[in-house]
């Protein structure tokens, strides 16, 4: 709420002068027909995504020159709002002099980015952002055609948020170490979900294989089958040497909880767990005390090998703790 | 040149309602529930304005009409009040609306339907117009109300509210009718069919905005919306919109007084206007105009996305609109379109004008030259009509 979000304007006072320009008039709209390929000693690629009844299409077509892999000529045909055009044509002339494996490194972010009127500011509002993303897998699919391979084998990794392009692993990795638990906390960390919308929940504009709540509820359920095998039985499942970053905090973590933080509270006192780091063969875990615990005598020697000698004997002789 | 042609979501104030309204601000400004002279000014005004609502939808005396903010909140005031008095107290636990309302209909049907109640949306056919027959088949006794809007704002389609208010009226359910888009156009009678509930609002026939009007039959149910000092017969309480009243009761007075022209001159230019835009190669009309209100067009153009089309119109001071994709921040395929099962590829290239009698012919001719060049440079650029080599499999067909 706040001012800005009671009355609306358009999107189109959004725009970057940039788009607009390009909407007005785009600079490498056009066909590259066989007959002008062969002239220019290229092949012709002619590349499709999208489709009307998505509300986006583009047409692709590149003149490669086949000694070299670069892309001589880079035209577009594109149905779309005014956002799609624009960035259709930003993205032909990114292609224009690439190798071919270049251009596959354009993201519809580097497109969005091109049509900035000042670095700071964002060329379309949030929710046009998807439509540069058809520009950018239009280019995968262009090179996936020259190279006669599959459009997947581009991307290494799979894009939950395509806008941002934030991936699985990326989300999945920030869930964890923070903890998240509300979409708008992934937003704030990755600006994942803040453009179009459409990978947070189902029965946005794009159907996906996976949203931002599903890897929410993911996070949970880990969470609770967590503490549920953990809580009960403090024997760690699985060679803490082998475990993850995130899997040994969580596993010191449950440790902590069930063997040793009951001890430091009836004193009056607690500890946080600060950092986990591999120190040659051993695990320094660094340690921070809290209440009672900061001043008493006994945190850095009784209480303190307690503490360590648990942690050793649930899960790894390795283990060295630290209190900073 | 610039060329107003949305009508359907607002129009021009009539400069004669503009000249009614003023003196209401500056010379007789009063609340008229003090007692003294500046009030007193106000009252014969209240009360002309008052009798020309009520004989603007010919209104018995004893029936009410409430005079609200606006459409939506007279909508959201009638589904509300449903919900409290039947379906909250389990009297009742159905209602049934067409799936193309308007979203302060839809929105709250979906808010009921969250809090526990049945809720049909009722399907539109090929013409896109309700289904009187599914009407029909999901009425139930424990059905508390029916809500049908009058016509479309969208597509124009005239829906069958005589024949859903019979419907109605037989099984004893309640019947209102979102008549925002029927006002000006259509010969609208309270007393000439069944209905209890009827919604309108001042901007869509000309007059001011933030008026609207709520007509409730007697004896029908409808819970105090406003608590305090009890205008409007308690049910909406609030300092009365003076201005607001004469402005909506001279414009809906103008209105009846203009509806022939409405009907013949209006119409006429909407239909030479179509034809003119249907020369257009692949161009689509769903409706059939006898079956439309008599200002509007929503037209398909093959190929060309609604935002692109309103960009070019635009740049060329012209005003319409389009519930497609791009063009609204939801980005979803303008939903009567979908609704109505159009072929996919035209989800997004619906483009409305809607005329009103403010609409000249020359604004028309100048209009339908600037669709014509839009229609070439945005085919020109569109994907749809781009050359592809021999053998070129397009991709552009499926989903992705």
């Amino acid at each position: 709420m706040g001012i800005d979000s009671l009355v609306g304007g358009t999107i189109w006072d959004e725009y970057s002068n940039k788009v607009t320009n390009l909407m007005n008039n785009p600079q490498n709209m056009g066909e590259i027909t066989e007959e002008q390929a062969d002239e220019m000693g290229a092949r012709l690629i002619v590349a499709d995504f999208g489709a009307e009844s998505c509300g986006d299409a583009v047409r692709l077509y590149w003149a490669v020159d086949p000694k070299t892999d670069k892309i001589l000529l880079s035209k577009f045909k594109s149905f779309g709002c005014g956002t799609a055009i624009a960035s259709s044509d930003t993205m032909a002339e990114l292609c224009k002099d690439k190798t071919v494996d270049e251009a596959v490194k354009i993201t519809n972010i580097d497109v969005e980015m091109a049509m900035r009127d000042d670095v700071n500011t964002p060329a379309v509002p949030p929710q046009k952002m998807h439509c540069s993303v058809m520009a950018y897998d239009v280019i995968k699919k262009a090179a996936a055609q020259y190279k006669g391979v599959d459009m997947e084998s581009f991307e290494e990794e799979v894009i939950v948020c395509e806008c941002a392009r934030v991936s699985l692993s990326t989300l999945q990795e920030v869930i964890r170490l923070n903890d998240l638990t509300t979409v708008e906390q992934i937003t704030d960390y990755t600006k994942a979900g803040a453009f179009c919308k459409s990978c947070i929940r189902p029965g946005g504009h794009e159907e996906k294989d996976i949203y931002l709540v599903d890897l929410l509820e993911e996070y949970e359920k880990e969470k609770l089958a967590g503490k549920a095998s953990l809580g009960n039985d403090t024997a760690p499942t699985g060679d803490f040497a082998s475990m993850t970053i995130v899997q040994r905090i969580k596993a010191v973590d449950a440790v902590v909880d069930a063997n040793i933080r009951q001890m430091l509270v009836m004193d009056g006192g607690d500890m946080e767990i600060l950092d986990i780091k591999e120190n040659g063969e051993n695990f320094d875990i660094y340690i921070r005390y809290l209440g009672a615990c900061s001043g008493c005598a006994s945190s850095a020697t009784g209480t303190l090998f307690a503490i360590e000698n648990i942690l050793k004997e649930k899960l790894s002789d390795k283990i060295r703790v630290l209190p900073i | 040149m610039t060329v107003y042609l949305d009508n359907n979501a607002t129009t021009i104030v009539d400069p004669h309602v503009f000249e009614a309204m003023e003196p209401y601000f500056v010379q007789k400004y009063g609340n008229p529930n003090s007692l003294h002279l500046f009030a007193s000014q106000t009252h014969p005004a209240i009360k002309q304005g008052m009798e020309k609502i009520y004989a603007g939808i010919n209104s018995p005396r004893d029936d009410s009409v409430i005079i609200t903010s606006c459409a939506t909140e007279s909508n959201n005031w009638v589904l509300k009040s449903i919900y409290f008095e039947y379906i909250l107290t389990s009297k009742k636990n159905h209602i049934m609306v067409s799936e193309v309302e308007h979203p302060s209909v839809i929105a709250t049907a979906k808010w009921i339907e969250s809090m526990g109640c049945k809720v049909t949306y009722l399907p539109i056919n090929n013409e896109g117009i309700v289904d009187v027959q599914s009407v029909r088949d999901n009425i139930t006794d424990k059905t508390a109300l029916v809500s049908v809007m009058w016509a479309n704002n969208e597509t124009g389609a005239i829906f069958p509210v005589e024949e859903i208010g019979d419907i109605c009226e037989e099984h004893g359910v309640l019947f209102h009718t979102d008549a925002v888009q029927a006002i000006g156009k259509l010969p609208v009678n309270v007393q000439s069919f069944n209905v209890d509930y009827l919604t309108f609002s001042a901007h869509k026939f000309h007059g001011p905005k933030g008026v609207g009007a709520l007509y409730v039959k007697k004896g029908k149910e409808l819970m105090p919306l406003l608590h305090g000092g009890a205008q409007m017969g308690g049910y909406r309480s609030g300092t009365l919109n003076v201005p607001g009243i004469v402005g909506m009761g001279k414009a809906i007075e103008q209105a009846i007084d203009a509806l022939d022209f409405e009907m013949s001159e209006v119409r006429e230019l909407r239909d030479d206007f179509e034809d003119e835009l249907l020369k257009i190669k692949d161009t689509f009309v769903v409706t059939p105009r006898n079956k439309r209100t008599p200002n509007t067009i929503l037209i398909s153009f093959r190929g060309i996305e609604g935002e692109s089309m309103l960009w070019d119109l635009n740049r060329a001071g012209i005003g319409a609109s389009t519930g497609s994709a791009c063009a609204s921040e939801d980005l979803e395929a303008n939903s009567v379109m979908e609704a109505i099962g159009a072929a996919e590829d035209l989800a997004h290239t619906a483009i409305r004008f809607s005329l009103s009698r403010y609409t000249t012919q020359e604004e028309l001719d100048y209009t339908l030259d600037v669709v014509k060049k839009a229609v070439e440079r945005l085919r020109g650029i569109s994907s749809s009509y781009a050359y592809a080599p021999e053998g070129h499999e397009s991709g552009l067909d499926a989903h992705h």
